[in-house]
């Protein structure tokens, strides 16, 4: 099998068998880029020259017979809202396609620490807004299980670079499912933890009381090993939960003997693909025939969530993104006056999903409205997770489809703001409520996979990760590679 | 018709301490442009606030020294407006949770005293600098921004509409210096910004209760502005209600060289700010004990202080006042004291000699070249009958200069008293004899003849005479004559 197939944990091992090279996986990963780039187009920054430098320290430390960590000299790729030191950080929006930051996200540091190989960084929809990263500012992803369809968004180049074997485990952020649901869309695994699990010093801020950083990865256990390395309180960070981070990979255990299962009938939607909910029953059979409990639960604040969402989101969006305004950093227009340069800028450089969004948060805080949306959403968001609360007390796990449907084609939805929005349905309460949940891959709906997402209740991490990775362990749906690039 | 003057202040003040309220950059005074600087503060991508905790301190301080509540739950909120100066497009303030609220104050007017309520004090951030190319806005081309100042802690103190002229104004307004002063929370230094007063009048038929249509004046920025620019826009609120008009609600800016105000903008123009919870910082949570900890440990404030030094050092009530309205000139004073000087007589100097230089030269007492030893010791030359009163000015005037102290300069130019009988009364004689209608005049009755004699004879012994040997030697000599 090419290395660009395997994971992080078995490279890891070949590479400390001294079977491979740093370099030579390196070069794997960029020649497989160089391959299917132009079909993917899930990069928007590839930062080779650098690759090749990180992953020479590492065979030298190999050489030397250090220690290295799991991620060492494994090629891995960064969503572009990650801000890096001295390589550009667009957040795939053209305001911002010149900005080089003068400091690393502290994701980013800690993952240098580990010595991390960065084979660049990918597309998503611009500032993190959508889910299909059609919103990018520069161009379309595809989804490498069929190059007509999205990879999901926001994060849909990291997971269209994992998925197509550009990259062996990438970064995503999610604050409405934008790492679960490309995650879900490209058959990968990919976690959004607890709010506060991971520090968002660095991470270009869409909606920041929703934002959380995550991997995107081949299966549970490198899924596990990158939480290892990106999880901690972060003296940047005052949101940062100042808890001692577990060990993972302890959770890989192949056991949900007793785990009590719930299964919220709201997140049953109208418009969801049968054969999704096919794989879900199927999935949850297989769980309580492997020894967990399963009972059906109400969440009765669902149907509410994805309104709240989209007054919330869009409001501290409408906040955060007031800088991008041509003053001192970023793309400019020059206008007539000061106000006539904002104008001119933010027209120039901002994509229509971005203005609407920017729209949509200005109105719901205006004096006259500000009680009426703003408020009553923050009153929602209460509600949505005290469903949550209520609910695990009586189960470990809730199980709900990722995403209605698998991956649709491109174009289809780009008109239709609201069946766009609906994409997110299943995963948006999870973040309005903080906890942590995963999207593993359970089945495949004409060729196209079928992501099963798990929740978990604040910091059950570990919990996710047995559960997932018991499921994993007993099926082959993660061992699935797209047949792009290959000669048929 | 006869007017009742509403004022109420909004007070906006720097804290001292050494990094900025969200990041670690200094937030030294005066530091070349854009030095001062961090991707925090310059608000860059990805960015997150950290906040200084000793903001938190100097707050809870400030909160409890205006006899405020302090919240147990308190929390911050962004303020979205767009202004080149800010770099985030929106300052990171308190809004409906202040750290502090519901406090007083209270001031001194000719001899009125008065209580004026605080209605919050609240944490926030300082925006950055615009140097404008040209000599006006209008004139410039472009604008530079220099944001040292961005992120420089401000606490924003607001007062009920409690005061009812320009003179409570300004009262109030130094009575919050000296209390900031007092905490050592601030420099308070108007000319440098550290110490900014927006301020909202209104007029009302005297006896009644609801509040007229107020004016926010900006641009007060030094005591003498706030009184003059509440002065004036009092008589003009007067002027057009007399006429028959109504006062628009709007902001004026006050031009004190021009000393008028001029309308910035009016109420429809007023932003809406979108407060939004600042979802990047946490509540901050103020345990009762730590603000029970913080009150026990406040230094005097200037009303105990006041109160202390009546009473100890037996000043009246006008010198006490005068003299801890500034803590650096209540500290000279209780140093002063501490080294041996008689506190009446360090206050006068102080009121007296101490001021009149200060003034001519425009420094504070804390850049007085005397020091309070210094003075003590000359005050001790004084009360030893080293030299006389008249003498010591003449001292001190040297010391201001010279920086010696008192015992070097009254040795080098042989200023010491005389208070040897036999030399005074040669001079004594000398004086009356060349003065005999003076003499003859005093024996007639003519008390006030001797002022001239004694004149005469410090004249004679170039101040140096003990005056009070020299008025009791005369009217012995003029008798035995």
């Amino acid at each position: 099998m090419e290395l660009f197939k395997h994971t992080a944990h078995q490279l890891h091992k070949r590479l400390v068998n001294k079977e491979i090279s740093a370099v030579e996986l390196t070069e794997a990963v960029l020649i497989r880029c160089e391959a299917v780039e132009e079909d993917v187009q899930a990069y928007i920054t590839k930062t080779r020259d650098n690759a090749f430098v990180q992953a020479q320290a590492v065979d030298a430390k190999i050489a030397q017979g250090q220690a290295i960590s799991v991620l060492a000299g494994i090629p891995g790729a960064l969503k572009d809202n990650l801000c890096t030191k001295g390589v550009r950080t667009t957040c795939a929006s053209q305001i911002l396609a010149e900005f080089i930051p003068p400091y690393n996200a502290t994701v980013v540091e800690k993952l240098i620490t580990a010595d991390a190989v960065f084979v660049g960084k990918t597309n998503m929809d611009e500032f993190a807004m959508g889910g299909s990263t059609e919103n990018s500012g520069f161009f379309n992803t595809h989804n490498p299980w069929d190059l007509a369809r999205v990879p999901g968004g926001s994060s849909g180049g990291s997971a269209a670079a994992v998925a197509a074997g550009q990259a062996i485990w990438a970064l995503g952020s999610d604050t409405g499912g934008s790492i679960r649901q490309p995650a879900a869309y490209c058959g990968l695994v990919g976690m959004k933890p607890t709010y506060g699990r991971v520090s968002r010093y660095g991470l270009v801020a869409y909606a920041s009381s929703l934002d959380q950083i995550g991997p995107i990865t081949r299966d549970v256990t490198d899924c596990a090993h990158v939480l290892n390395i990106i999880c901690g309180h972060d003296a940047k960070d005052s949101t940062s939960i100042n808890t001692l981070v577990p060990d993972y990979t302890k959770s890989l255990v192949n056991q949900v003997k007793g785990l009590k299962i719930g299964l919220p009938r709201e997140y049953f939607v109208a418009g969801m693909d049968p054969e999704v909910e096919r794989a879900i029953n199927k999935a949850i059979e297989q769980l309580v025939a492997l020894g967990a409990e399963y009972k059906e639960i109400s969440m009765p604040h669902t149907e509410y969530a994805l309104s709240a969402y989209y007054m919330l989101a869009p409001a501290e969006a409408s906040s955060n993104l007031a800088r991008y305004d041509g003053v001192s950093f970023g793309r400019r227009v020059e206008g007539t006056d000061i106000i006539d340069m904002y104008k001119k800028t933010r027209s120039a450089y901002l994509g229509a999903e971005v203005k609407r969004r920017i729209m949509l948060g200005t109105y719901a805080l205006s004096a006259g409205y500000h009680d009426e949306y703003y408020l009553k959403a923050l009153k929602v968001r209460t509600l949505v997770k005290q469903d949550f609360d209520k609910a695990f007390e009586n189960v470990d796990v809730i199980i709900t489809p990722t995403a209605p449907t698998t991956a649709f084609k491109i174009g289809e939805n780009a008109n239709d703001p609201l069946a766009m929005y609906l994409q997110d349905v299943c995963t948006i309460p999870v973040n309005l409520a903080g906890v942590p949940a995963i999207s593993i891959p359970c089945g495949f709906a004409g060729g196209m996979p079928i992501g099963l997402q798990i929740i978990a209740k604040p910091l059950g991490e570990e919990t996710l990760i047995r559960a997932a990775y018991t499921f994993e362990q007993n099926n082959d749906y993660h061992k699935g590679f797209p047949t792009l690039g290959e000669v048929k | 018709m006869d007017y009742e003057i509403v004022i109420g202040l909004e007070v906006h003040t720097e804290l001292k301490t050494h990094s900025k309220i969200f990041c670690g950059c200094s937030t030294k005074f005066g530091s070349e442009q854009n030095t001062n600087v961090c991707p925090v503060c310059l608000g860059l991508p990805g960015v997150l606030p950290v906040i200084n905790e000793k903001v938190v301190e100097f707050a809870i301080r400030v909160g409890v020294a205006l006899n405020c509540k302090i919240l147990p739950f308190s929390k911050f909120d962004r303020k979205n407006y767009y202004y080149p100066d800010l770099p985030k497009n929106f300052q990171t303030s308190q809004y409906d949770l202040p750290i502090a609220i519901n406090g007083y104050l209270d001031i001194e007017v000719n001899g009125v005293a008065k209580r004026i309520g605080v209605t919050r004090v609240h944490m926030e951030e300082d925006a950055g600098k615009l140097v404008h190319s040209g000599a006006t806005i209008t004139s410039s081309d472009y604008a530079l921004v220099d944001y040292n100042r961005t992120g420089v802690p401000l606490l924003e103190i607001v007062s009920e509409p409690d005061m009812s002229s320009p003179e409570e104004a300004k009262a109030y307004l130094e009575k919050i210096k000296a209390i900031l002063e007092y905490l050592d929370v601030s420099d308070c230094k108007m000319e440098e910004g550290s110490l900014r007063c927006d301020a909202n009048i209104s007029l009302r038929p005297r006896g009644t209760k609801p509040l007229g249509t107020k004016a926010e004046i900006k641009n007060l920025n030094s005591f003498r502005s706030v009184q003059r620019g509440l002065e004036y826009e009092a008589a003009r609120q007067e002027e057009v209600l007399e006429e028959g008009g109504r006062i628009i609600q709007e902001t004026r800016t006050w031009d004190e060289g021009k000393g008028i105000s001029l309308s910035m903008r009016n109420k429809e123009q007023l932003n809406d700010y979108r407060f939004l919870p600042e979802p990047d910082l946490v509540p901050i949570i103020v345990d009762p004990a730590r603000v029970e900890a913080i009150r026990a440990s406040l230094p005097e404030l200037p009303d105990a202080r006041k109160q202390r030094l009546m009473k100890e050092y037996g000043l009246s009530e006008y010198d006490a006042a005068l003299i801890t309205a500034s803590k650096a000139m209540a500290d000279y004073l209780d140093q002063g004291v501490q080294c041996h000087a008689d506190a009446k007589t360090v206050a006068n100097w102080l009121m007296g000699e101490v001021s009149k230089h200060l003034n001519n030269e425009g420094i504070s007492i804390g850049a007085c070249p005397v020091s309070p030893k210094q003075l003590a010791e000359l005050i001790a030359l004084i009360d030893k009958g080293t030299i006389s009163n008249k003498i010591a000015k003449s001292v001190f005037e040297d010391m201001w200069t010279s920086r010696k102290d008192a015992e070097v300069i009254v040795k080098e130019k042989g200023l010491v008293q005389i208070s040897d009988s036999s030399e005074i009364i040669g001079i004594v004689d000398a004086v009356i004899a060349a003065n005999p209608q003076s003499v003859a005049d005093f024996n007639a009755g003519k008390e006030k003849a001797i002022g001239f004699l004694v004149g005469q004879t410090m004249k004679q012994s170039k101040g140096r005479a003990n005056p009070d040997m020299v008025n009791s030697l005369l009217r012995e000599r003029m008798i035995i004559k």
